[in-house]
């Protein structure tokens, strides 16, 4: 019973998030715009030579991942700050974990989304062959969003009523995230030099090791941030 | 036996950094009481209905709110409040119906389709269900902040500055929810720098003036003239002293009306 009523509450803020979001394409434009920003200058800087494009593909391709993912997290508790929703939401009675696991279900989605569209035009820009490898690709990309996204919700709360919050998200998340993102980007570079998902095993274990770390301490410091 | 006061807090004190917002304030309600909290801006009306709604945590100082410990039974508490501010806690890119759904289904209610069109209807905005809020207008917005409290049917109501940029209609139909409110053995408290309106609304008055209580005044002692004389000189700084109600028992407001 309990059970049901976090999974219908986790489940309503989820599909308000979605819903706003289709109404007012502000996070996905947003990320989306940026995203091809970063994959257009870097292509235009590094040249057409081959190798030097492959050296740097993974370092890219998460830069363009986790700066898009990290507009979106900025942009996550925007529909909360209008209107003071984040006190009626506040004043929600009830488990705080399942407004966590809402707004992190909905910051994923837009993430992965965003992601979906940055891969094919990633390859195509840097004339790599990431098809053989999109299974692996797409599990590190998977594994890399949680750990990122569960500890952005959480530090995306805590800075949503900041003036500098544009400043302090980066600011806080990126140290935390340091794990996350070296082992993200060493498990794609593995994949992408063609050694199979056996030889990335080690930092896709890294990785499913923080998430867990994350997705365990996270729920229980919301509402920490969210009681002032 | 049922506590009959709904509200009952006792040197509530806030401070926000090196700011003390709120300096040790007590204050009772008694169920179907409606109290209005007068002060002008900066008074702590705002942060005092913050602590009471359990939206802030005291500094010091606590009680009970419905008979629920203000720190220790806040999700008790939440389950029986109201909030209506100026503010209006509403998503602007969703429709009136599906704010009422959200808001509803957050706080554990499974509201029926025909539940929320009967909310609706009773405030005006059935015809405008579908539209999204960031189309309404203010007094738009509010009625449909009623309707969401018609949904949850809270036992005491919280009201921040609630008749700011209201025309005539929204005013009566939000004067005439407090009242119904009231009717059904429920409280309200209500913070605002608006005289006339807190007049026509409550039974008690609280006078606040940098953050403490300067004095209680009961509606039947004084008329609408004389509470705006109190209000300057109390709430105004015109020889009103912080924090020199007394006990609670002994201030309605006669004794400075008389000493006038």
């Amino acid at each position: 019973m309990v059970v049901a009523e976090v999974m219908r509450r986790t489940w309503a803020m989820t599909w308000k998030d979605v819903r706003v979001e289709l109404r007012a394409r502000e996070r996905m434009n947003a990320m989306l715009f940026f995203a091809a920003l970063v994959l257009f200058i870097f292509n235009f800087a590094l040249g057409p030579d081959l190798s030097k494009l492959r050296d740097a593909a993974p370092g890219l391709l998460w830069l363009a991942f986790l700066f898009t993912g990290m507009l979106g997290l900025g942009r996550s508790f925007q529909a909360e700050r209008e209107n003071e929703c984040f006190e009626e939401l506040l004043l929600t009675p009830g488990d705080r974990e399942s407004l966590y696991f809402g707004k992190l279900a909905g910051n994923i989605l837009f993430m992965v989304m965003a992601e979906m569209l940055i891969l094919p035009l990633f390859a195509i820009l840097y004339n790599l062959e990431i098809w053989s490898a999109l299974p692996g690709l797409l599990l590190v990309a998977c594994l890399g969003t949680v750990g990122f996204s569960t500890i952005g919700t959480l530090l995306a709360a805590m800075t949503a009523h900041l003036r500098a919050r544009e400043v302090m998200l980066p600011l806080l998340l990126f140290p935390l995230t340091v794990p996350v993102i070296l082992g993200s980007v060493k498990a794609t570079e593995a994949l992408l030099s063609g050694a199979g998902l056996a030889e990335a095993g080690h930092w896709v274990k890294l990785l499913a090791g923080f998430d867990v770390v994350f997705l365990v301490v996270c729920p229980l410091a919301f509402e920490f941030v969210l009681e002032e | 036996m049922e506590n009959r006061l709904a509200v009952e807090v006792e040197g509530l004190t806030k401070v926000f950094g090196s700011t003390l917002a709120l300096d040790a304030v007590d204050l009772r309600a008694a169920r179907g009481e409606v109290v209005a909290l007068l002060g002008p801006n900066g008074a702590g009306k705002t942060t005092l209905l913050k602590l009471l709604s359990t939206a802030l945590k005291p500094t010091a100082g606590g009680g009970r709110i419905l008979g629920e410990d203000l720190v220790k039974g806040r999700d008790p508490i939440r389950r029986r409040i109201g909030m209506i501010s100026h503010n209006h806690h509403l998503y602007e890119e969703l429709t009136a119906e599906e704010n009422l759904r959200f808001a509803a289904t957050m706080r554990g209610i499974r509201p029926e389709h025909d539940a929320i069109r009967k909310a609706l209807a009773e405030v005006g905005l059935e015809a405008q269900a579908g539209g999204k809020v960031r189309t309404y207008s203010t007094g738009m917005k509010r009625r449909l902040v009623i309707g969401k409290m018609l949904l949850f049917d809270p036992e005491l109501l919280f009201l921040d500055e609630p008749h700011n940029t209201l025309d005539q209609a929204a005013i009566a139909l939000l004067n005439g929810y407090v009242a119904s409110v009231r009717a059904r053995g429920g409280s309200a408290i209500v913070a605002t720098h608006n005289l006339s309106r807190a007049y026509d609304m409550a039974d008690r008055f609280v006078l606040m003036r940098e953050g403490a209580v300067a004095r209680h005044v009961e509606k039947e002692h004084v008329t609408v003239d004389q509470l705006r004389e109190l209000y300057t000189r109390y709430a105004e700084n015109d020889g009103g002293v912080p924090g020199d109600a007394g006990p609670l028992r002994q201030a309605d407001g006669r004794e400075a009306l008389a000493a006038s």
